[in-house]
Formats: C-alpha cells, sequence, structure tokens
C-alpha cells in the first residue's frame, strides 16, 4: 500500500511529474507554526521537507544570563500543553544540582499538578486527531475539562496556560481549600467524561478506518530516531521516565505504563487515553496521600533552601535575615554551584531533559533543553512518505508536534 | 548482570586503552572524553556490544568554552542503554577554527536535527552529514549565534530608542507625563538620557 513504485518518470525526463504543495507555515491543520513542503502525486506523497524555526525565541542563550528562577517562565514556553510539568522538571534539575531534598507532601502535590498537566496535554493531542478526522464533538466536549485543570492552575499559581508554577524547593504557596475542592470535582466528573469521550472515539468505524495503518513505526526505527513517551509506547517499548528513573517520589505509586504494538495513529491515540486514566489513578493517590499529612506537616509546601526561596514577604519586613535573602534572590546574587547535570522528566510528549552546566557563576554556563518534539518530528517524513495527503494532516496532529517545543 | 559506571568503565579501557581521558562521575552519570577523530569509533562500539547495548541517543547538544585554546567546542553526546537503564555522557574536543567532527546520523537517525542544531548554533561541521545546513536560523545567518563571543544584549544600555515599547523615546507616554509635571526630577533625567 505505502509505496512510491507506481510513479515512473521517463529516464532522462526533464518533465517534473509531481506537484509542490506548500503546507503551512500557517496553516489550519497544522496546529503550530511550521511549514511542510510536500511533493504530490496526485494526492499521494512522494517527498516532504520541513521547516521550523519560525517562533524560535533563543532560550538556551537567554538562559546563560539568568538567575534560576528566572528561567522558570521560559521553561513555560517549551510545550505550552503541559507547561507545569515543564517548570516542574525544571525545578527538580536544579534540586538536584543543589542537592536539595524536597518533603513528600510537596512531591505529591506536584505530581497532582504534573498529572493533571499530561491530561490536559493528552486530551488536546486525542480530541484534535478526532477534529482532524472530522468529530468536533469529541473536542468541544471535553474542553470544558481543560477549563477546569487550569482553574486549579489558577487557584495554585494564579496563571493557566504558561504557569510559571511552583519554586525551587517546592511551591509558593500552599494549596487553597478552594484548589482541593475543585480536585475533588476533577476526580468525580472526569471519568464519566473520558469514558464518554471514549465511547465517541475508540470504536468510531470512521475512526478506526482515518487511523488504523497511518503514519505507523516499528519499535527500532522510533528508537533510532529518538521518539520517546506516547509515541515510543505505541510502537511497543515500555519506556517511561517516572518508572526508569522516579523523580519527585513517582516509586511510592502503583501505576501502569500502556503500550501498544503498531505505532500508528490508532495506537498513539489508545496509548494516550490509557495514559489518562493511569493519570487520574496517580492523582486520586497522591490525593489521599496529602489528606494523610496531619498537623504541621499539612502545612509543608517547600522545603528549607533559604538561597534560593523567597521568604515569607511579612518576615522580609521584619527579619534582617529574610530581607537579605530577599534581596539577594531578587538580584539573582546567588551563586550556583559549579557542576554538570544531566536530568529528566516524562513530559507530554516524553523524556523531557535539561543539560545545565554551572561554572560557579549565578547564571547557567550552558543549558540545553532536550524537546522530545524537535527529535521525534524529523521522523515526520519518513511515517507520511507513500501515503495519503489527508493522512499526513492525522499524523502530525497524533504526534502531539507542538512549535514552542520544537523551536525553544 | 546489572551494568555499572565500574564495568562500563573497564570494558570501554579494554578496547580503546588510554585514548579515553578525563574520566568523571558528576552526579553519578559517567563521564568521559576521547580525541575528536575517535568518536565515531566509541560511539559504534557502544552500540554494537553486546555487553554494553548503549544504543538509544538521548541528547546531543554543544558547549563553548572560548578559553580553552585548540579545544574550544565541546561536543556532548548522552546515551543511554534502555535495557539496563544507564546512561553515559561522552564528549569530543574541537578547535573553533576548523571544527570538523564525524557526523554520527548514519549510526542514530535522532542525530540528523541534532547536530543540524549544533551547526546551526555553534558551527561545528559534521563531515558525513546527509544535509547541513541550519535549522532554527534563517539561511543567510553568517555566524554562530550561542559562541559566547556574543554575548546577550547588556540590559542597563541607555543609547537605545525603546519608544515602541512604551519607555521613553521621542513620542512616548513618558514625555506627556513630564510635561503634566507628574515626573519625579530623577525620572526626567532618566527620561532625558534615553533620548540621548
Amino acid at each position: 500500500m505505502h509505496t512510491t513504485e507506481h510513479i515512473k518518470l521517463p529516464p532522462g525526463s526533464l518533465e517534473k511529474q509531481t506537484t509542490s504543495l506548500n503546507l503551512g507555515p500557517t496553516h489550519p491543520a497544522t496546529h503550530g507554526v511550521f511549514q511542510n513542503i510536500l511533493e504530490l502525486d496526485g494526492e499521494r506523497i512522494v517527498d516532504a521537507t520541513q521547516t521550523i524555526g519560525y517562533i524560535h525565541r533563543a532560550f538556551e542563550k537567554i538562559a546563560e544570563r539568568r538567575p534560576l528562577y528566572q528561567i522558570t517562565p521560559l521553561t513555560d514556553r517549551l510545550n505550552y500543553c503541559s507547561s507545569p510539568i515543564n517548570n516542574m522538571g525544571w525545578h527538580i534539575t536544579c534540586e538536584r544540582l543543589l542537592k536539595v531534598e524536597t518533603p513528600k507532601r510537596v512531591d505529591y502535590l506536584r505530581i497532582i499538578i504534573m498529572e493533571l498537566a499530561r491530561i490536559s496535554d493528552h486530551l488536546i493531542c486525542n480530541s484534535i486527531v478526532g477534529v482532524d478526522t472530522g468529530a468536533y464533538t469529541g473536542f468541544l466536549y471535553v474542553m470544558q475539562y481543560r477549563e477546569l485543570i487550569y482553574e486549579i492552575y489558577e487557584e495554585v499559581c494564579g496563571s493557566r496556560l504558561t504557569t510559571n508554577i511552583g519554586r525551587i524547593g517546592g511551591f509558593e504557596r500552599n494549596f487553597t481549600n478552594t484548589a482541593f475542592e475543585k480536585l475533588e470535582k476533577f476526580i468525580k466528573e472526569w471519568p464519566v467524561v473520558l469514558a464518554e469521550f471514549e465511547n465517541l472515539f475508540t470504536r468510531n468505524r470512521i475512526f478506526m478506518e482515518r487511523t488504523i495503518g497511518v503514519g505507523p513505526i516499528s519499535a527500532e526505527r522510533a528508537l533510532n530516531y529518538g521518539f520517546t513517551g506516547p509515541n515510543l509506547r505505541a510502537a511497543g517499548v515500555d519506556y517511561d521516565v517516572r518508572v526508569h528513573t522516579p523523580y519527585s517520589s513517582y516509586e511510592d505509586f502503583n501505576f501502569t505504563i500502556p503500550v501498544g504494538t503498531t505505532g500508528d495513529c490508532y495506537d498513539r491515540y489508545l496509548v494516550r487515553n490509557g495514559e489518562m486514566w493511569q493519570s487520574l489513578e496517580l492523582i486520586k493517590q497522591a490525593y489521599k496521600k496529602v489528606q494523610e499529612f496531619k498537623g504541621a506537616d499539612a502545612e509543608v509546601y517547600h522545603a528549607d533552601v533559604p538561597e534560593y526561596y523567597l521568604p515569607d514577604k511579612k518576615d522580609v519586613y521584619t527579619k534582617m535575615e529574610a530581607l537579605i535573602y530577599h534581596f539577594k534572590i531578587i538580584m539573582g546574587e546567588t551563586n550556583i554551584p559549579a557542576g554538570e547535570i544531566y536530568s529528566a522528566v516524562e513530559g507530554g510528549n516524553g523524556e523531557l531533559g535539561f543539560y545545565l552546566i554551572s561554572d560557579g557563576g549565578r547564571t547557567p554556563y550552558r543549558l540545553h533543553f532536550r524537546r522530545p518534539s524537535f527529535i521525534y518530528y524529523q521522523a515526520y517524513t519518513e511515517l507520511i512518505k507513500g501515503g495519503m495527503l489527508s493522512d499526513a494532516v492525522i499524523t502530525m496532529s497524533s504526534l502531539n508536534i507542538i512549535a514552542g517545543e520544537i523551536d525553544a | 548482570m546489572a551494568l555499572t559506571n565500574e564495568t562500563i568503565k573497564q570494558r570501554l579501557i579494554e578496547k580503546f586503552g588510554d585514548q579515553l581521558v578525563n574520566w568523571e562521575e558528576p552526579y553519578g552519570m559517567l563521564t568521559f572524553s576521547a580525541p575528536k577523530d575517535l568518536n565515531l569509533k566509541v560511539l559504534q562500539f557502544l552500540f554494537d556490544d553486546a555487553e554494553l547495548k548503549f544504543q538509544f541517543l538521548a541528547d546531543l547538544c554543544v558547549v563553548h568554552y572560548p578559553d580553552r585554546k585548540g579545544e574550544e567546542l565541546a561536543v556532548v553526546y548522552h546515551i543511554h542503554n534502555l535495557i539496563d537503564n544507564i546512561r553515559i555522557r561522552f564528549k569530543i574536543f574541537t578547535d573553533s577554527t576548523k571544527p570538523d567532527v564525524f557526523s554520527t546520523s548514519a549510526l542514530y537517525s535522532a542525530a540528523n536535527w541534532m547536530e543540524r542544531e549544533a551547526y546551526d548554533f555553534y558551527g561545528v561541521n559534521f563531515v558525513g552529514h546527509p544535509n547541513l545546513i541550519r535549522i532554527q536560523n534563517v539561511e543567510e545567518m553568517e555566524y554562530f549565534p550561542q559562541r559566547k563571543e556574543y554575548p546577550l544584549e547588556d540590559q542597563s544600555r541607555i543609547d537605545k530608542d525603546d519608544e515602541m515599547f512604551g519607555r521613553g523615546g521621542s513620542f512616548a507616554w513618558g514625555d506627556k507625563r513630564a510635561t503634566t509635571g507628574t515626573m519625579s526630577e530623577d525620572d526626567k533625567m532618566e527620561n532625558n538620557i534615553q533620548q540621548i
């Protein structure tokens, strides 16, 4: 089925028998700013070239002039569908560099936020696959629960999309009762909605015909291409950073890693759906563990890292030491210990790595983001070659390619 | 038997002897470097060896050390053995005047774009790369912007007209405030400096 053998140019022919088509840079079907120059024979794709970098913002360069806490807002803008995971990943990197131990309650609260972010990320991806196959309803229906997730972020950190949530050592403030109420509402109502969402798609004849066998990749090729996250697991490799290199106390939880077999769009959809159920389980377990803290333990929301964690405002006005730390942090006058660390978390799209080199100065000497989308987007040509144009659109949305993460 | 840093090190030394140098373990990750013409051999050995099986290229990036003469650019490979779940870091150093390094894109398909990005920002010339062109920046760019000789703009500079952002300039709100007298003397002074 997926071959290009039927295209026979006469030997020595100068005549071009294929059509070039620009898909993007801004095309409603690409859900982001990137260009694909497709060579088409009729409706079949013969070749494709990707152009990226339209929203490149030189974060790695900017980070070389910023103290650690000012880099958090940069990480927001990588995969903006799940910015809390990026923020947490960055805080965890800093904490590992500074050898900070976070209290268990902080870890569990972080897991709640990270898993909510994972749900909102996969939710967008899967419902957009639905939109691209012609089913708008699912997208509109689940959107109100993404809204609820955003309201929870808002209660915790005050913003919604680019969250800048948490600080080095923990959270900027304790979770409010409203946050927990909204979380309870989410835990109660979300399973019903997700089940209904699955009813719409999983066994839908049209959806299955449009996605099964479309854009497949073998496990071997996926590994060679550096795939991670749901896209790799859909190809049948059970690699998950949360299990392989646990961070933020993921080792305390029971959850399974859904894997697929064929690595096509349908398997990617199923894996993401499976992960949403697992994330819900994780949130439930984490919330239960959070509720078990009593007395003073239930008020802990950050570790004791005075050199990086802003003191209480009332202490700043009354205590000399707090004032000094406040000043040093805001002015970025804390020297970061020299060291070299690579730390990764399981982002919405896979292994989100931070490679941080410090030479003992106030800012990183070098910071490199391993952005999963950037690495697996190069396989796109291989995935869509020989397929139909409309399949290329579905493949792109089911890979969950995020322009912000590609371009950094 | 689970693979440990020590066994990996032994295995590599058996094969390459004292050509591999700078053995370190920062934060538990085995780190070493090799002469730059050996990079492909070391990575191929790590890939093929039945015991080591480092077949997953997690990350590739470049670091610029302008003070190290003759080895200004470091290409850093993070490779991962997914079966034994262990990561190592491998570095090669090259000078910045003739930064030719063998491409690993034939070994890992993932390296294709990572090397293009490394070329784009640091100018490392990956010999044998199928399509070594800029990836994020415009093709007409003539320099490699992430090298340390291009510092970020000094945020305290005052020679720049910032009027588009409402901060000073010839017809920004700053002037209006100044005429109505709501501006302090210090602010006026600063406004004047910005206009110069």
